[in-house]
């Protein structure tokens, strides 16, 4: 019993080691990947932090400082209910990456498991999965999305769900075709004339060799789940008032005083354009380092 | 080659139908239709009798196999039924917006590709330089920012520029004049938002763009060329550039095809009428026979060009054929 379990914890040492190894490879051959990692680090510690870095309350009304320009006391001033813009922006990104990384993870994670039981079993089962991909795949992302939104209702949960579902397919299709050569390899039929079950080849032999893919697709989906549900709160169909999101920030007010309170709309964009822009930097870095074959992606 | 066409034209049919059927049961998932929404929704008591009447003249109370049937069964008949919120045929809903979108869709990919096929073969032919690093970045960065976004900020640019030269701010025009008709007026209104869309989309293709002149420019056949003492230019331009186009009009195509229905945010931003505007307000009022209409041809569209890029793949590489 206790044999395999010390094998399992080496295994994962052996791991973290590589990873650091691998990250100051990635520093020093990937000056673009390390800052976008840089971005996205910067971005954590602020939404982890964020009660501890901001002096106000994100969600606080305050009239008798409603639309100041940037100032002293509001470095990227307030908004039209005199909230601090700047507070409200790092209180977001505990919303973007909260929606950002589960519903990332659940895309890849669910298209991960479809991809290889569709690879491992082939035939009718692999058919019916691709016939399905393929339906789900016909939609454009924004279009499902709002498809899906308008069938649930907004608000945070059903945004993740419908932000989600259209990512499935995609990573299933990528994880597929990386599965389908490694259930050529002998390994594979070995491990099922040793009489193994479908589950454990599955986990054990098959999942671990489509990491890459996998990994690759998931720092994708985390850049354009941000960008996503930023597009369906600016829609007032996602993340509802008051809870700060930058989608919603950019909603209603930011246009109606363009002129007269530019710094409501120009910094939320920023902060989703520098979020979106760290991980996609990092993701493209993560990529050229795990799978040079994948670039053309 | 027949064979194969006929074999992808016949794996459309079972797609668009798996579409219809998933578009139609989502949108009925849940309660709640368009009467309640125009009856209730603007918060005043609304008569039950009323709301059943409603329903009643638009269908929702029959069953919901029924109900599918007609949907589908006006692809045959060539009846697409009338939006359940202004009571219009869908065709003529459809068409008063078409136009404006396709247009919009077709300056957008002319200022991406402007851009995308010589910034992509510099970032290539320079890789790991400064230059190659400046591209990379401007067009990660055209992936980041939300085309919406960069829309508001184009129309603070506009107001800011002309309200210092001219003492007052300037807005594009929110009404759509054909371009055959008055094209100073028509191109003062499409092209911000064509430029607005048309970064993201050059960003996109300019990294497929690379990647694919990266990949050819390592052939032998590039080897070759180089080792007979031909031009740069003329390796670059005869030998690489015609292999590397593949993928990167693939990537145009399907961005095309998106671009037509799936500007919902930028022409909310512009105030454009168009077909994402149509299907963002579709979708707030619930009104689900237009709703599904405009996904349906969305889809189609997506699926007609995937169709020709696979034939135009097939045509081109006979490996794909007999695969």
């Amino acid at each position: 019993m206790s044999t395999p379990e010390i094998a399992v914890i080496t295994d994962e040492l052996e791991e973290k080691r590589s990873l650091v190894a691998k990250t100051w490879d990635l520093c020093r051959r990937q000056p673009l990947g390390a800052a976008g990692a840089l971005i996205v680090i910067v971005m954590m510690v602020a939404a982890a932090l964020a009660n501890v870095v901001s002096a106000y309350d994100p969600e606080l009304n305050d009239l008798e400082h409603m639309l100041e320009g940037p100032n002293a006391w509001h470095w990227m001033g307030t908004d039209e209910f005199g909230r601090d813009i700047l507070t409200r922006i790092i209180y977001g990104a505990r919303t973007a990456l909260a929606i950002g990384f589960t519903a990332a993870f659940l895309g890849a994670t669910g298209g991960l498991v479809l991809g290889v039981a569709s690879a491992y079993f082939g035939g009718i089962i692999d058919l019916i999965v691709q016939r399905i991909v393929d339906v789900v795949m016909a939609f454009p992302l924004i279009i499902m999305a709002l498809v899906v939104v308008a069938t649930l209702g907004p608000g945070t949960e059903n945004v993740i769900i419908a932000i989600t579902i259209p990512f499935i397919p995609q990573c299933a299709r990528v994880v597929r075709s990386s599965a389908l050569s490694i259930r050529e390899i002998p390994y594979v039929d070995a491990a099922r004339a040793l009489g193994f079950s479908n589950g454990r080849i599955i986990l054990r032999h098959m999942v671990p060799n489509v990491m890459a893919p996998y990994l690759i697709m998931l720092t994708a989906f985390v850049g354009q789940a941000i960008l996503l549900e930023a597009v369906l709160s600016y829609l007032g169909m996602g993340v509802q008032d008051p809870t700060p999101a930058w989608g919603l920030m950019l909603k209603g007010g930011a246009e109606e005083f363009l002129e007269s309170a530019p710094w409501v709309s120009i910094f939320p964009g920023l902060a989703i354009s520098l979020a979106v822009f760290g991980f996609n930097l990092f993701g493209d870095a993560l990529r050229d380092v795990l799978d040079p074959k994948l670039r053309r992606m | 080659m027949y064979a194969y066409i006929v074999k992808r034209v016949l794996l459309m049919i079972p797609t668009l139908f798996g579409a219809a059927v998933l578009v139609f049961f989502l949108l009925r998932l849940l309660p709640g239709d368009v009467c309640e929404v125009r009856l209730a929704g603007t918060g005043l008591y609304a008569d039950p009798r009323d709301i059943a009447l409603c329903r009643e003249e638009l269908g929702l109370d029959d069953p919901l196999a029924t109900q599918f049937v007609d949907f589908v069964g006006g692809y045959l008949t060539g009846d697409l039924g009338k939006s359940m919120w202004t009571g219009q045929p869908i065709e003529y809903e459809i068409g008063l917006r078409f136009k404006l979108s396709l247009q919009l869709a077709i300056m957008a990919t002319l200022v991406a590709v402007a851009f995308a096929i010589p910034l992509g073969i510099i970032s290539a032919v320079k890789q790991d330089t400064w230059i190659d690093y400046a591209v990379r970045t401007f067009s990660i960065a055209g992936i980041a920012i939300p085309s919406f976004w960069l829309g508001i900020m184009i129309i603070l640019g506009l107001l800011i520029v002309t309200q210092k030269l001219f003492g007052a701010g300037w807005m594009p025009p929110i009404n759509y004049v054909s371009p055959f008709e008055d094209p100073l007026g028509n191109l003062a209104q499409l092209i911000w938002p064509a430029v607005a869309t048309g970064y993201r989309y050059s960003a996109v293709a300019t990294r497929m763009t690379r990647s694919a002149m990266l990949e050819v420019l390592r052939e032998d056949y590039v080897r070759t060329a180089r080792a007979k003492g031909l031009v740069e230019k003329l390796i670059i331009n005869r030998h690489a550039l015609k292999n590397a186009l593949l993928p990167v009009v693939t990537i145009i195509a399907i961005e095309f095809a998106f671009l037509i229905g799936g500007l919902v945010v930028t022409e909310q931003v512009f105030n454009l009428n168009g077909l994402g505007k149509l299907f963002v307000d579709a979708v707030g009022n619930q009104d689900f026979a237009l709703t599904q209409q405009l996904v349906m041809l969305v889809v189609l569209i997506f699926v007609l060009t995937n169709l020709v890029i696979d034939i135009l793949y097939a045509w081109l590489d006979p490996r794909i054929r007999y695969a």
